[in-house]
């Protein structure tokens, strides 16, 4: 179920395409949704925010927006990376385009 | 966010020509100080004395009561504190003149004389001996002398380099990361190098980002003096209090419902708020003024909003950036707080607490650079006058630190 990409200029007068996912550095194992209302299957488009490079990635759930996706196979005990540093681990493994949380993802302080 | 009532079109602000756009018309106190706003407040010293400023408030239209919970019976280095908020506060440079009101005179002398050294006029009133009514007489026709006298206090043309900017971020989530935190970020970038002051905080959410914060620092001395402190905090707070992996306080309800999953998470997004070229030159105590020149500070600060901009506010700092995701409403009684959200939901079902949308970073049709540009001149806005959400809500949090139980 492919999804239209919407095309806007932005405030450089560039065409640009809305992504449905943002990821802070390329070192990242996660992305962020940034639409509201995303469904399963939807083929989505993300955007790597430090290089400008795109993805595209399908969604195997409905995730929520501000809520992270997975890159790549996620293994329990795998480090999770955003903004190209460690911000915990998988407490359960995770397929690529599944929702990475607080079900999955834990802190490694305290 | 649309006006739905059309709006007569705004006269031409009587700003200079020849000067940059970054200058604002603020009042120059007497310590030479700028400040935006012009309140004259009724501080009271302790819980007690609420009920007194609040009919002081009551009586003298233009004055604010600044209500909180504490000053009883507090010692050592809590004591210190909460002397060090109230004269601070008293002191910020958006009050023009103070009257305090405590249960007795001793300790209400304190914080008058405290206030006393930046030149404003203070007056005290003890409340023992004469009870709240007299109290509330004497006080009240202090008060309306000060109004009076402050409402002739004139603004001047006054350049950036005097704005104290202030950040603390709130209800956050995976948006404040992406865009309103490094929106904060970018304008640090441009304002520090103009000569502003800056002051970043909240030790716990820095927990996971340690080793950055630690980097921004200018020199290894100033990086050393913040792990210190950061350090302290988590004996002192979290090992001698945590009764689990404080998984549900650090990320909050909120936070995690906006998709964060971790406290390191959390602190990597929140240190995006200082950007990329900023270094912070001191590392300040609680409510402590900066003494080291223009720059961007640390500040030793709960995470807890209206805590932290209390803090600040008594450092110093005359207006507040405040990036939220999920729409933290905080505001402060004398220092205007302007909210930043890039959640386009948030901005939608919560619009009237937002006073910058930068949704579309997320959308990719808003660079930071341009964001950035877009808060600061809401900054400067703000500085010469625009009510802040927050302002224009009523929104007065003035809450004290307590560092531990009174005697």
């Amino acid at each position: 179920m492919a999804t239209k990409h919407r095309r806007k200029s932005s405030d450089k007068g560039k065409s640009v395409l809305t992504p449905h996912f943002l990821v802070h550095s390329p070192k990242d194992n996660v992305g962020v949704i940034v639409v509201e209302n995303l469904s399963a299957g939807t083929e989505m488009l993300g955007v790597v925010t430090e290089t400008d490079k795109t993805i595209t990635l399908e969604a195997k759930e409905s995730i929520p927006i501000g809520h992270k996706v997975a890159l790549k196979p996620l293994k329990k005990g795998d480090t999770v990376i955003k903004y190209g540093e460690d911000i915990g681990k998988m407490i359960a493994d995770v397929a690529t385009g599944k929702h990475v949380h607080i079900q999955n993802l834990k802190t490694k302080r305290w | 966010m649309k006006d739905t009532i059309p709006m007569p079109a705004k006269l031409q602000p009587t700003r200079s020509k020849t000067k940059s756009n970054l200058s604002f018309r603020g009042w120059r106190r007497e310590n030479g100080r700028v400040g935006v706003r012009n309140h004259v407040i009724v501080l009271p010293l302790d819980d007690l004395s609420n009920a007194a400023c609040e009919a002081v408030a009551n009586n003298v239209k233009g004055t604010l009561a600044l209500p909180h919970a504490y000053g009883r019976l507090q010692f050592g280095a809590d004591l210190d504190l909460h002397f060090r908020t109230l004269i601070g506060t008293g002191c910020n440079p958006n009050v023009a003149a103070v009257v305090v009101i405590g249960i007795e005179d001793g300790w209400t002398k304190r914080v008058v004389d405290g206030i006393a050294k930046s030149g404003k006029p203070v007056v005290g009133f003890g409340i023992e001996g004469h009870g709240d009514i007299a109290t509330i007489a004497m006080a009240s026709h202090k008060a309306k002398d000060f109004v009076q006298w402050a409402s002739e206090l004139e603004r001047e043309e006054c350049d950036i380099a005097e704005l104290w900017v202030s950040t603390k971020c709130g209800e956050s989530d995976t948006t404040t990361g992406l865009a309103s935190c490094p929106t904060v970020g970018n304008m640090y970038d441009k304002l520090v190098p103009k000569g502003i002051y800056g002051c970043f905080g909240e030790t716990s959410e820095i927990t996971g980002a340690e080793h950055i914060a630690r980097k921004r620092a200018i020199n290894s001395k100033i990086g050393d003096k913040w792990m210190k402190t950061f350090q302290a905090y988590q004996a002192e707070v979290i090992e001698a209090h945590k009764v689990d992996d404080l998984s549900e306080s650090q990320p909050t309800k909120g936070n995690i419902a906006g998709g964060l999953s971790t406290i390191e998470e959390k602190a990597l997004g929140n240190l995006e708020k200082i950007g990329r070229k900023c270094r912070y030159i001191d590392v300040l105590e609680p409510a402590q003024t900066p003494g080291a020149g223009p720059g961007l500070y640390y500040m030793d600060t709960s995470s807890a909003a209206a805590e932290c901009v209390t803090l600040m506010a008594a450092g110093g700092y005359v207006v507040h950036t405040f990036p939220t995701g999920q729409g933290n409403i905080i505001g402060n009684p004398i220092v205007p707080v302007v909210k930043i959200s890039g959640n386009p939901k948030t901005v939608r079902t919560m619009a009237e607490h937002i006073d910058l949308d930068v949704s579309g970073i997320l959308r990719r049709e808003l660079t930071l650079e341009t964001a950035g540009d877009a808060l600061i001149d809401m900054v400067m806005r703000t500085a010469n006058g625009r009510l802040t959400a927050a302002e224009a809500l009523g929104h007065r949090e003035f809450v004290m630190t307590k560092l531990y139980r009174s005697a």
